[in-house]
């Protein structure tokens, strides 16, 4: 079924090999079968990407399919048509479905429809409780056997630290480490954005940076006393980017994400819109949890991404109906749709010259890699290595386009990014040996 | 001595408003949400449309049928006697119908979305919708949504800018020109919609404008603002100081509930460092004014001596509620599909 495909003339960008050269690139049974000059592609689908940058695919430590249970929100279908779209070739799953994915059966209720349905390969991370109550341990020894690449509550905390710590402890006898979304909820009662003078404008409670820097410290403290591997979700403060610096420096196993809009956008695109302006628009598709900061919040994740302090990009991907979004501020859903904007938007950095292009693909690819030890489930995953799965994507960091919300693949079209113009898309994406997304009037 | 006949002639056949003409202005709002994007030109036509108002409520028969025709609807998702009374008779005497909606008497209850109560209250023939709502920001997310006019009679912690409007007219009433006056606000900064829509205006217009709160009841981020984010004011914590040399003293109103949230350590306290008692005004300029939005929590923010003193317009500002929403209403309505239509009819009065 696998067909064979060459991908000609493009700049191919490997950092897990330090590879950077124009190229044509062979896929074969679903790997990658040769990266070279002039490569013989008689028979094969060719794509031109001549001009164009020719990576490994995408690798997503942090996306909501809210399947099983939410799939009026998403489906491991429609999620995974969204991750190609955007280039993503492999996503996490995150377990707060309903059911949560706390039990083996809806693991692999998970990865039976993903095997069945998924554009893009679907790796499942499984529930640290039961139910994602904070009360009891769910199975871990046996949610690591069924596939689980880590265990988190996100969407909420770890809260109870004595549970936390014996999660990373249970956690390290599978060697898996856990994600915790850090919010300290006493210090961000009934918060909707991020505590600062928009909020104070707009009449919104909200979160200070404290509340997510004070678990963010508790973790890090745990991951000392444990001498197991807490990795920190959507790190979105200048404070928890300290923290997790500090850490790294003092050896502890303690790796970080940050999502594209913590990296770009501020809270005043809650009042005016990403597109600026004066009118307050109250905008709730810019209401996400942690709450988009202020500039130098902003400024301290993108230099952190930059230099290595945060290992990757993760887009914590969280799509919602339309109702979900179209009421009252305080009651609107937290989230944003961002598998299908991820690249466009982190592309802000490199035309800013706040990161390479080399370093953003590092922290797409093989950093979320790393970062999770998903090598260790799947071989040679997020590299071009001869014999890796043939996960590529094709991109034209150059080419503008207009993000248009109702068009995306994914059921949320919840994005504060609508009618933005962002620099910076994906022309072909090849998940497994499979072209997934080819844009059909190629751009640039 | 007019007669009996002579007075009903009058009813009959009411006198003009004397309001600014339409044509002298450059009056484009549709909605009244806030007043942070208020122009001094526009809060001047304000202040004199008040004054037209103001003496249609002083005739004898203070009824005009200016809005006859238009349908008002107060939709209150919040508890407010003043409020809406004013707004309801304000939309009388102008001759408008006014229909009142609660959000506890209606499909509100039932789970029916703003934007469909909206909707609905368009369909129905509302041309203006008076909209109280306990949630910030809500009157925008409606007005995105309506043909109809919207104007915000309250939304959460954010605005209320009908009510900033009466204390500028109160004020003004009293002072003239408020340029340069130095205008307390005391009290519970930070769950205060009436301090919020306050500064802007206020400072749109010139005044010093010192906000005087507990740390804890300060909005976290007030100094932190660039340019034109927040109204230029100044924030301290000691009552004493703030009020020194002051032309006006605005208490606020100090929720119990507040006081359970952690927020002060209790009502003696609280009523000993930020109440407005006379021992305290007597900081202010001699006759400063002492205002209010109400209700009052006598006792607590505001003692009872000065609440209903000489220095006190609090019942000035309820009354001359009455007369700002008539301008607000009579302005707003230009600018109604409907308003359109009547133009003519407006135009003959």
């Amino acid at each position: 079924m696998s067909e064979r495909i060459i991908i000609r003339g493009g700049r191919v960008i490997d950092p897990a090999s330090g590879y950077d050269a124009v190229a044509d690139l062979v896929i074969e049974d679903g790997r990658i079968a040769a990266v070279g000059a002039a490569l013989d592609g008689a028979g094969a689908r060719e794509i031109d990407a001549r001009g164009l940058v020719v990576a490994p695919g995408f690798v997503d430590l942090h996306a909501h399919l809210r399947d099983p249970g939410l799939e009026y929100k998403e489906d491991i279908e429609s999620g995974t048509r969204a991750a190609a779209r955007g280039g993503f070739t492999t996503i996490c799953a995150m377990p707060n479905t309903e059911p949560a994915m706390d039990t083996r059966s809806v693991i692999e209720y998970v990865l039976r429809e993903a095997a069945a349905r998924a554009s893009v390969r679907v790796l499942p991370i499984g529930a640290v409780s039961k139910g994602r109550a904070g009360k009891e341990l769910a199975e871990l020894g046996d949610l690591a056997a069924a596939g689980c690449v880590a265990f988190s509550d996100d969407g909420a905390p770890v809260y109870d630290a004595t549970l936390m710590r014996r999660a990373l402890e249970y956690a390290g006898a599978f060697d898996l480490p856990i994600i915790d979304h850090c919010e300290e909820k006493s210090l961000a009662q009934d918060a909707v954005m991020h505590e600062g003078w928009v909020a104070a404008r707009l009449g919104l409670r909200g979160a200070p940076a404290a509340a997510e820097e004070s678990p963010v410290a508790r973790d890090i403290a745990l991951a000392e006393t444990t001498g197991a591997h807490v990795h920190i979700a959507h790190v979105s403060t200048r404070g928890a980017v300290e923290a997790v610096r500090r850490a790294k420096a003092r050896g502890l196993r303690v790796t970080a994400e940050v999502t594209p809009h913590h990296l770009t956008l501020t809270d005043e695109t809650v009042a005016f819109g990403a597109g600026g302006g004066s009118e307050l628009q109250y905008d709730t598709n810019a209401k996400v949890n942690p709450p988009l900061r202020a500039q130098d919040d902003v400024d301290a994740c993108a230099a952190a991404l930059a230099d290595g302090t945060i290992d990757c990009v993760a887009t914590d991907h969280a799509p919602h109906a339309a109702t979900e979004k179209l009421c009252e501020f305080d009651d609107a859903a937290f989230g944003i749709s961002g598998l299908e904007t991820a690249f466009g938007l982190c592309m802000r950095l490199v035309h800013e010259k706040k990161i390479s292009l080399e370093t953003l693909v590092e922290r797409m690819t093989i950093g979320p890699v790393r970062a999770l030890g998903l090598d260790r489930h799947v071989h040679g995953i997020g590299t071009l290595a001869v014999g890796a799965p043939a996960d590529v994507v094709v991109l034209d960091p150059g080419a503008e386009w207009t993000v248009e919300p109702e068009r995306f693949a994914s059921k949320g079209k919840n994005t504060p990014l609508g009618g933005v113009t962002l620099r910076g898309a994906v022309v072909a994406t090849v998940a497994c040996g499979r072209v997934v997304h080819h844009a059909e009037v190629p751009v640039g | 001595m007019t007669t009996i006949r002579e007075q009903e002639t009058r009813a009959e056949t009411p006198a003009p408003i004397a309001a600014p003409a339409s044509e002298e202005s450059a009056w484009r709002r549709r909605h009244l949400l806030d007043l942070d994007d208020f122009s001094i030109d526009e809060l001047d036509l304000v202040m004199r449309t008040t004054d037209a108002m103001k003496e249609v409520l002083s005739r004898e028969v203070p009824r005009v049928p200016a809005l006859r025709g238009t349908t008002i609807v107060t939709l209150f998702y919040e508890n407010s006697t003043r409020t809406r009374a004013s707004f309801e008779l304000a939309g009388k005497v102008l001759g408008a119908d006014v229909i009142n909606v609660s959000a506890s008497g209606s499909s509100v209850t039932k789970g029916e979305s703003l934007i469909d109560t909206v909707k609905t209250l368009q369909a129905i023939g509302a041309d203006v919708l008076v909209m109280r709502h306990n949630r910030s920001g809500a009157p925008y997310l409606a007005a995105r949504h309506a043909e109809a006019s919207v104007v915000n009679a309250g939304d959460g912690l954010h605005a209320h800018p009908t009510q900033a409007l009466l204390d500028l007219y109160t004020i003004r009433g009293s002072l003239g020109d408020v340029r340069g006056r130095k205008i307390v606000i005391v009290g519970d900064v930070l769950h205060s919609r009436v301090a919020r829509s306050n500064m802007w205006s206020l400072t749109a217009l010139g005044a010093e404008v010192v906000l005087c709160a507990p740390p804890t009841l300060v909005p976290p981020g007030m100094r932190d603002a660039p340019e034109g984010g927040l109204p230029a004011v100044r924030v301290e914590t000691d009552l004493d100081r703030a009020i020194e040399g002051a032309d006006v003293v605005m208490a606020l109103r100090m929720q119990l509930e507040r006081m359970h949230g952690g927020f002060v350590p209790g009502m003696r306290e609280y009523s000993r460092l930020y109440q407005v008692n006379a021992k305290r005004l007597a900081y202010a300029k001699p006759g400063a004014l002492v205002l209010h939005p109400g209700p009052m929590n006598e006792g607590v923010e505001i003692s009872h001596e000065v609440a209903h003193g000489l220095q006190s317009h609090v019942e000035e500002q309820v009354a001359n509620g009455v007369a700002v929403r008539m301008a607000v209403l009579w302005l707003i309505t230009r600018n109604t599909p409907r308003g359109g239509r009547m133009a003519s009819a407006r135009g003959s009065l």
